[in-house]
């Protein structure tokens, strides 16, 4: 009887109202989901060289011409002008149009050849994509600064690992003033994707202003 | 019950550990999609908005950092401000008015300030070059206060935000100006593209 007694004590009802402490969940999760922003911009890194006139031309290398791309990014967010080699001032047709994205600007670059006959941007993209297998089959025997030290070395014209050089392109990038912005980082994009070691942002003279007027290009 | 609380949790922990507050910036600035995968830096950043008509703003990560960078330049062209001032600048994310117009900002109401500076009055931070006292060119605001900025922190990282229909010109004004003062290294803020072309 005794024992009967204490069991009923026990069905007293101990249940908590969870309500208000879930309330305050909810509004919190709501609070924490509208002030965060969990995408994180990206960013690409961008050296300009030094607007110091004396530096300027010690630095300047001699590169062949047709080891050269200039791309002319207007403010047609559809077309983007280049010429293979340097511009001739004196003739308007040297700039050639095409359109962004792979069947165009990135296809000109990868396929341009040069008066040697070679195909630099394609032999430092497949030496690249080499090196990305490699680094695929054995992840542990490349860390990030390994694979970025021998990525340099291959932008730097190393494509067989031997130490010994291949003339990699140039590619001056010449914005115009009315460019927009997105299309500038479009084209840094493309060197990115080109592995294209040897690229400058160089500003628009005069010539070439005349020279993109003869076409019509703004 | 208890089921959705214990995923209530969960959720709750998750975005407390992820979260990075959202900067209340002063323009509206899309950036540009790229294939880069390089993350902005968090420390030791100076970043420079430029919204899609060209008004430049700034701002750093370090409080203690834009208090000094604050009294520099106000040292520098001679304004003095009060305490609540003082405090009225460093409560705002980015900053980007021009010094003349710096003490009658600071007087206003925080929510005064935030449509100040948004409002097409404000023209943001000068980019031309104040004239010395010979007639020759100086330095214009802004390189001052990259200057002042790059004497407080000497590891200091430039992100510049640039917005995608900014005319190429203002960014080149912008590096050129850069450049002047011996800045050749920049971060270009953008987004990640989503699928690739």
């Amino acid at each position: 009887m005794a024992k009967q007694n204490a069991s009923k004590q026990k069905k007293m009802d101990v249940r908590v109202d969870f309500t208000p402490m879930v309330d305050m969940m909810m509004l919190l999760i709501t609070f924490f989901m509208l002030c965060t922003s969990l995408a994180k911009p990206q960013s690409m890194e961008l050296v300009m060289p030094s607007n110091d006139k004396n530096m300027q031309d010690e630095d300047k290398s001699v590169t062949k011409a047709s080891y050269t791309i200039t791309i002319y990014v207007s403010s047609d967010e559809k077309k983007v002008y280049y010429v293979e080699g340097l511009p001739k001032y004196d003739d308007p047709s040297c700039i050639k149009e095409t359109t962004w994205g792979k069947e165009g600007i990135r296809s000109v670059l990868i396929g341009h050849v040069t008066e040697d006959g070679t195909q630099p941007v394609l032999d430092v993209m497949k030496a690249k994509a080499k090196l990305d297998e490699k680094k695929l089959n054995h992840p542990k025997d490349w860390p990030d600064s390994l694979y970025n030290a021998e990525l340099s070395k291959i932008k730097g014209g190393d494509v067989t690992g031997t130490g010994e050089k291949i003339q990699t392109m140039t590619v001056i990038i010449k914005p115009t003033d009315s460019a927009p912005y997105s299309k500038v980082v479009e084209a840094l994009d493309e060197m990115q994707i080109c592995s294209i070691g040897k690229y400058v942002i160089d500003d628009i003279n005069p010539d070439d202003e005349k020279l993109l007027e003869q076409r019509g290009i703004k | 019950m208890t089921p959705m609380s214990d995923v209530m949790v969960l959720l709750l922990t998750f975005f407390m550990m992820t979260s990075t507050f959202v900067k209340n910036e002063p323009a509206k600035v899309l950036t540009p999609s790229s294939v880069s995968e390089i993350k902005v830096p968090e420390k030791d950043a100076l970043t420079i908005l430029v919204d899609s008509v060209g008004k430049v703003f700034m701002g750093m990560d370090n409080q203690g950092e834009i208090r000094e960078v604050l009294s520099e330049i106000t040292g520098l062209f001679g304004v003095s401000l009060s305490a609540e001032q003082q405090a009225n600048f460093l409560q705002d994310a980015m900053w980007g008015v021009p010094i003349e117009n710096l003490d009658e900002y600071l007087k206003l109401d925080v929510n005064e300030m935030n449509k100040y500076i948004q409002s097409d009055k404000n023209e943001g931070i000068p980019l031309d070059s104040i004239e010395n006292g010979d007639g020759s060119k100086g330095m214009s605001q802004f390189q001052h206060w990259v200057k002042a900025a790059r004497g407080v922190n000497d590891d200091l990282k430039l992100i510049i935000k640039g917005d995608q229909h900014t005319p190429y010109k203002t960014v080149k004004r912008i590096m050129n100006e850069l450049r002047d003062i011996n800045e050749n290294r920049y971060y270009l803020a953008t987004s990640l593209k989503a699928s690739e072309d």
